[in-house]
């Protein structure tokens, strides 16, 4: 069961670390997120045991990683929301214009089906997507400097719906292959580059031709020992990646939220206008930060969604998916890092595959036919029957549920369930050295 | 005549975007005229006809009233309250789906199960032509449903603000807004469990309910006749109300400047229930009617027009009703005209780009509402 431990790098974190101050505060951080991820693991081991071994660990890799990409996505719109108060709700658009530049770029120029694409190497395509998702961000941050908050909230949200349905048009598709010769593929969408962490598992990708490392680790764990899937254990290879990457964004925010430029954009937060007066350039930070936290989730968009073989604009970049970023942000408590991470492996688990795993239970449990609507449902007078529909569509019902959630934090816990804002817009904690010789400015 | 140049030059100077945004929209004008005479010059120009502008315009108009109707009580709120209402689009859904059951459970009550009546075809295998719900052949029944789908969604309003937002008046925008997303998801996905989620047919068709009008050529069907004249009508009233009744001076006045309307002695908590009355109400009226335009209902098609909502109050100006309506008006024919000169897989994105335009060039909107920035 030692691939059941993706966070293993998270460990090794401090010995790069920036502070000292951060890696006495990340120990129990530290401690906190493994907790939480081990409490998980022992409810999907519950839910999921009478299947055996290869379920349950599927389940585990299934949670770890949707909790780490949501983890990854709540980190950069933090940087946005909770640091620097720019209520961004076009995330899923800048998700999407990372992966999808990402593709075009890698994509093979004459490819078997699909849009063609430039050719060129994995990295250069990354690299191209963060650049494009902060070229979007840098436009996006110019409503930001005139208007309220609400009504960037708007903007945001239409841009990014913007984006969507260009991405949809098949005349966009043709527009682009015609000008530089790599198209996004319309409604249909594009199919994604082959993953680099299967390549480590298989020669060329191809399935029944594993490499050394392949031939070890199928050895110990796959068919021929603990008997767990394949595709299964690759997968747990994807999720150390992207473990790796959430590290890398986290020290990269805590050591932003510290520097004088952290400090400025807590303060645009806390009173735009104090800040103004202070001297700051309230607009460049603005700008800054949307640039910043838009690659950070263009690339957040690349590591989910470039991993799952296909995407297409219309079920994956609705305005729903920023949504679940938000409420991941705001479980975790925005403003603090740790939160978001929190808030993002929690939301995953616990609100968004959770419901559906515990609905496929209780149906399991049910012996009676589901009843075509909820009116057939109702007429039966059968409250076996109701609970058989309800099980059957707990998808809507999740919905629901997601939406108390939301409004009973904002109402309850505004400052999030996970934690309090740690984090202070003062340098130091004015509350703990009352006559501290320090001042900032 | 020099005077009047320069200070021109001086407000070009001054707003170099707004300058910008009337060149395109003159050169767009200039092009139109090309393509309506047949005159190719270069890039602009080509043919459009002028039955396809008509027709264009026309459909714009309708969709347009359907949207500023709606707008109304997102405009309302909005100034009211002061929080952008995200679960404006699913009281829209949601009147719809209240007031087309009641319609049906009338129009085809006997020959089709309740059950399938009441929750618009999701149970059962009634089609639209066995309920038979058309303005034509059941007037009654679609008025009927027009005014349910005012009352429960205003009661639906009432309800969501007592449980959701009244905690929390004294909280800013923000939080307001979140609690707002919570309460569309909440709304929208108790349609979609008790309604399904498929996209059905609602409308029965009639024959000869098309009307043609033959100097422009424009065809006009009684379901958008019968829209034209509902939502002028609810907009007349709604112009009555606000104008001439003691509730429409107060509501005003709130909306204008709250501290002051407080020290006057308007009854704050009621103003706002009745603003939720009104503007959930025509919310539920605007969703029945577009159902009636469309004759197809889905779970989510308030949420999906709720951009496009924003847009037109942004467009007419936060806070005032009139620039609601003329805002919807604008964005329905954006929406439909726009397809003229680009493909119409653009055109929501084309109206959701003037609604941005319209934020970064003019904040305040066309009428002057509340500030923005």
């Amino acid at each position: 069961m030692s691939d059941a431990d993706p966070a293993v790098p998270e460990a090794d974190a401090p010995e790069s670390a920036t502070a000292a101050v951060i890696a006495a505060a990340k120990e129990s951080d530290f401690a906190l997120v493994v907790g939480t991820l081990l409490a998980i693991y022992a409810a999907a081991a519950l839910l999921s045991f009478t299947d055996g071994l290869n379920s349950v660990v599927g389940l585990m890799e299934t949670l770890t990683f949707l909790g780490l990409v949501y983890a990854l996505t709540a980190l950069a719109l933090n940087l946005q929301w909770g640091y620097t108060g720019l209520f961004n709700i076009g995330v899923a658009g800048f998700m999407a214009v990372g992966v999808y530049t990402m593709g075009m770029v890698v994509r093979s120029p004459d490819p078997a089906f699909g849009p063609p694409g430039l050719g060129l190497p994995l990295p250069v395509g990354v690299l191209a997507g963060m650049g494009m998702a902060a070229l979007l961000g840098g436009i996006a941050a110019l409503p930001a400097l005139r208007l309220k908050a609400d009504y960037l909230a708007i903007v945001t949200l239409g841009l990014s719906e913007i984006i969507r349905l260009s991405l949809q048009s098949s005349a966009f598709d043709s527009f682009l292959r015609d000008t530089i010769g790599a198209g996004t593929g319309g409604g249909r969408g594009m199919g994604m580059p082959d993953n680099p962490v299967r390549d480590l598992f298989l020669v060329d990708g191809q399935a029944g031709t594993p490499t050394a490392l392949g031939d070890l680790v199928f050895g110990v764990f796959g068919t021929d020992g603990l008997g767990i899937s394949h595709p299964i254990l690759i997968g747990w290879g994807y999720i150390a990646v992207l473990a790796a990457f959430l590290v890398g964004f986290y020290l990269l925010l805590e050591r932003l939220g510290r520097s004088p430029f952290g400090r400025t954009m807590k303060a645009i937060r806390e009173d735009e206008l104090v800040a103004n007066s202070l001297g700051k350039d309230v607009n460049l930070v603005k700008i800054k930060v949307f640039v910043i936290g838009c690659a950070l989730m263009g690339l957040a968009g690349i590591l989910w969604f470039g991993s799952q073989g296909n995407v297409s604009p219309t079920p994956q970049f609705r305005p729903l998916l920023t949504f679940y970023v938000f409420i991941a942000v705001i479980i975790g408590g925005s403003g603090s890092n740790t939160g978001s991470v929190l808030g993002g492996i929690v939301f995953a688990a616990v609100l968004f595959e959770g419901p559906r795993r515990v609905g496929g239970a209780v149906r399991g449990l049910i012996d009676a036919e589901t009843p075509g609507s909820f009116a057939d449902a109702l007429v039966s007078l059968d409250p076996v029957t109701l609970l058989a529909y309800a099980a059957d569509n707990v998808a809507p019902l999740q919905f629901v549920f997601l939406g108390l959630v939301l409004v009973f934090i904002i109402h309850r816990r505004p400052e999030g369930v996970l934690g309090d804002r740690i984090e202070t817009a003062a340098a130091v904690d004015l509350s703990e050295r009352p006559a501290g010789g320090e001042s900032d400015e | 005549m020099g005077t009047t140049d320069s200070s021109i030059v001086d407000a070009a100077r001054a707003r170099p975007g707004l300058l910008f945004a009337v060149l395109l929209g003159g050169l767009l004008l200039v092009d139109l005229a090309a393509k309506l005479g047949g005159v190719g010059l270069g890039p602009i120009g080509g043919s459009v006809s002028v039955d396809r502008l008509g027709s264009n315009l026309w459909n714009g108009v309708v969709i347009g009233l359907v949207i500023g109707l709606a707008g109304i009580g997102l405009s309302m709120t909005y100034s009211i309250l002061s929080f952008a209402n995200f679960s404006h689009g699913d009281l829209v859904s949601a009147g719809a789906f209240t007031g087309w059951g009641v319609a049906f459970l009338i129009a085809g009550f006997g020959d089709v199960p309740v059950r399938a009546l009441l929750t618009v075809r999701d149970a059962g295998s009634a089609s639209p032509g066995d309920v038979g719900a058309h303005i034509l052949s059941t007037p009654g029944a679609i008025l009927v449903g027009l005014v349910a789908a005012f009352v429960v969604t205003s009661l639906l309003a009432v309800a969501l603000d007592r449980a959701f937002y009244k905690p929390m008046r004294d909280r800013d925008g923000i939080s307001l807004l979140i609690a707002s997303i919570g309460a569309a998801l909440i709304v929208r996905y108790l349609l979609q469990f008790g309604y399904g989620s498929d996209r059905r047919g609602v409308t029965a068709s009639v024959e000869q309910s098309n009307l043609a009008f033959g100097p422009l050529g424009v065809s006009v069907n009684a379901h958008e006749l019968t829209i034209l004249v509902a939502a002028v009508g609810l907009m007349v009233a709604m112009h009555a109300m606000l104008q001439h009744t003691k509730l429409g001076t107060a509501m005003r006045a709130m909306a204008d400047n709250k501290d002051l309307a407080l020290i006057t002695g308007i009854p704050a908590e009621r103003v706002v229930t009745a603003t939720w009355i009104i503007g959930g109400g025509l919310a539920g009226a605007s969703g029945y009617l577009y159902v009636l335009l469309r004759g197809t209902i889905q779970f989510d098609f308030g949420w999906l027009l709720l951009l496009l909502i924003f847009a037109a109050v942004i467009l007419g100006g936060i806070g005032s009703v009139y620039g609601a309506i003329v805002g919807g008006l604008v964005i329905g024919v954006v929406f439909t005209t726009s397809t003229i000169w680009i493909p119409s897989d653009f055109n929501q994105a084309a109206a959701f780009a003037v609604m941005i335009l319209m934020l970064l060039l003019r904040p305040e909107g066309l009428f002057g509402g509340v500030s923005t920035a």
